[in-house]
């Protein structure tokens, strides 16, 4: 799997990254050569293999010992009681802003008047 | 004789015995942990900033509790070192990186403030890979840090300066992150001991997010003992972390000192192949003393091994590319000038990431983009599962798995920087526990014929690490 110097820059502009010319060279051939060895994963049958997005819920405890009993799945729900607790002040939020005023973040100018 | 001169192989329990005989005080123990690592920086760079303050903050509380003849806390006056990636309120915190060069936290993560209301003494936070990615502590915006046992030798990563800290004496035990191999490579690397518990069994709030399904805090320490001690501080439930669990959390310290003798250990024939000769004598040696100790071994298969590391870069990646979206020059501390706010996010960007960094980010916005979601990022969540399950099968007919930590020993700062497939391969065994979450150790078991430490992994079912710590434990004590 090869990347061009144009994928590169396409993928760039969605993570907002800033390239040189150099980096865009140099993360071309990198990416190719991860690519090309990620392609390995191709060989495995996964039509019925659920995908599994976190350790807690998974089904890799399918098998014949399970973890159950240590923890019950519902018990990290991420659902709580809706009830208010203290958080950071809008100062302590805007301590570490490099630009901010009258209780908010500054960014640059984004809608034309 | 327990006194200041022995600071760099103080345990725990002789700090507290120093303590509780007045061979020191708590406050004067601080004072030389943040002198030691003050010294020794010129040499290692494992240490990015120091917290003298903080530190004698804490120990003038542990003095007064023994002048009041309180009992001590489990960590009372016990200096500690922290990964630069766990946040400490009022003490910068720079994730290695120069995005973050200038990022004074507003709060402490959970597990810092159980450490820290048990009376530990933060004394600074140590150097590590750009945001946790690396294998050799050489990505940080900071510097390498040198390997204490090796000065020419990286120290592994990416929790270098967590493991040289402890390796070179100035702390008795220290954080570290482990999300591939973060804590047990470097472990193994420096010679010490270092844990990398079930995922959910300590609270990830406020580890600085790399990826957040495979991310887990955990502790160095130069015993078994002293890491089982920090991890059953810092374990259990916490509401700001959803995925930090309920399950129970066993009294590691008598459970340890039970024999090993019947317990079953499987040593999967994957981990075993293309092991360089010196590290594989060592493990078969280490081998050799867990059978003297009574313990069952057989040999056993973890089939999709090969796949861990496609599978690893896949998922980190992705999860890093989204997670680390917030440095955008708005809310942490570094901004670019731009004209537009598109221009602003990309300059800021593009000068605050070093090039792994920028690497990873890459790969992982190129896996989740349109077209590829399926064929890379599901994909890899489905091998995941296979490698989850190959675990889950072997814990049918084991206690506890057995390999090596790395294929290799410490190698030279400079040797694999340019090469970042060669640099994946230091992980190619420890990336699997985290992918299945299950917990895992390094224990050191010997040398090579030039000195350099090599660590033995020993891997046990789901929140069983009480097993693990009982079979590092008696190798230890049996090995010393």
């Amino acid at each position: 799997m090869n990347l061009s110097d144009a994928q590169v820059r396409e993928v760039a502009d969605l993570a907002n990254l800033e390239l040189t010319e150099d980096e865009v060279r140099r993360i071309s051939h990198d990416l190719s050569q991860v690519l090309t060895h990620i392609d390995q994963l191709n060989e495995l049958d996964t039509k019925n293999v659920e995908p599994m997005a976190q350790v807690l819920h998974s089904n890799a405890h399918d098998g014949p010992q399970t973890s159950r009993g240590l923890y019950d799945p519902d018990e990290t729900a991420t659902l709580r009681e809706d009830v208010p607790h203290v958080c950071l002040s809008n100062e302590d939020a805007l301590a570490n802003a490099p630009q901010k005023g009258a209780g908010y973040f500054k960014v640059p100018k984004v809608i034309e008047r | 004789m327990i006194d200041l001169d022995n600071l760099p192989s103080l345990s725990i329990s002789s700090v507290h015995e120093g303590l509780r005989t007045k061979q020191f005080s708590a406050k004067e123990l601080a004072h030389a942990a943040v002198d030691h690592a003050q010294r020794e920086n010129p040499k290692t760079n494992a240490f990015v900033s120091f917290s003298p303050e903080r530190a004698l903050r804490a120990a003038e509380r542990v003095d007064e509790d023994l002048a009041r003849g309180l009992d001590l806390g489990p960590l009372a006056g016990v200096p500690l070192a922290v990964k630069d990636v766990i946040v400490t309120k009022g003490v910068r915190t720079t994730c290695g990186s120069k995005i973050l060069e200038h990022y004074i936290p507003p709060y402490n993560a959970t597990a810092l403030v159980r450490l820290e209301a048990e009376g530990a003494m933060v004394i600074g936070k140590t150097n590590c890979d750009e945001f946790a990615m690396g294998s050799s502590n050489e990505n940080s915006a900071f510097g390498p840090v040198h390997n204490p046992r090796a000065l020419d030798r990286v120290p592994g990563g990416s929790s270098g300066g967590s493991a040289a800290a402890v390796a070179q004496g100035s702390a008795v035990v220290s954080l570290g992150s482990d999300t591939g191999g973060s804590i047990r490579q470097p472990a193994s690397f420096c010679g010490i001991v270092g844990v990398t518990p079930t995922y959910g069994r300590v609270s990830r709030y406020g580890l600085v997010a790399f990826a957040s399904s495979l991310d887990h805090i955990g502790p160095f320490g130069r015993t078994v003992e002293d890491t089982a001690t920090v991890l059953k501080v810092m374990a259990g439930r916490d509401e700001q972390d959803s995925t930090s669990a309920f399950a129970p959390i066993d009294d590691y310290h008598a459970l340890m000192k039970h024999p090993v003798n019947g317990l079953k250990v499987g040593l999967p024939k994957e981990y075993f192949e293309g092991l360089g000769s010196e590290t594989g004598e060592v493990i078969e040696r280490a081998i050799g003393e867990l059978k003297s100790l009574g313990c069952v071994v057989s040999d056993i298969s973890l089939p999709h091994t090969k796949y861990a590391l496609s599978c690893y870069y896949i998922i980190a990646t992705a999860e890093a590319s989204s997670n680390l979206a917030r440095y955008d020059g708005v809310r942490y501390s570094s901004r670019a000038d731009g004209e537009t706010l598109s221009e602003m996010y990309r300059r800021t960007r593009g000068c605050g990431f070093g090039p792994e960094v920028k690497r990873r980010i890459m790969l992982g916005t190129y896996v989740l983009s349109a077209g590829y979601y399926e064929a890379y990022y599901k994909k890899a969540q489905q091998v995941r599962n296979l490698i989850a399950r190959d675990f889950t099968n072997a814990f049918a007919e084991v206690d506890a798995i057995v390999t090596p930590v790395s294929p290799f020993t410490a190698f030279k700062i400079g040797e694999k920087i340019d090469d970042p497939m060669a640099m994946y391969l230091s992980d190619v065994y420890t990336l699997t526990g985290d992918l299945a979450g299950v917990p895992c150790m390094s224990v050191p078991c010997g040398e090579s014929a030039e000195g350099l430490p090599i660590g033995l992994q020993i891997f046990t079912r789901h929140f069983d690490e009480e097993t693990m710590f009982r079979i590092a434990h008696n190798y230890e004590r049996n090995h010393s």
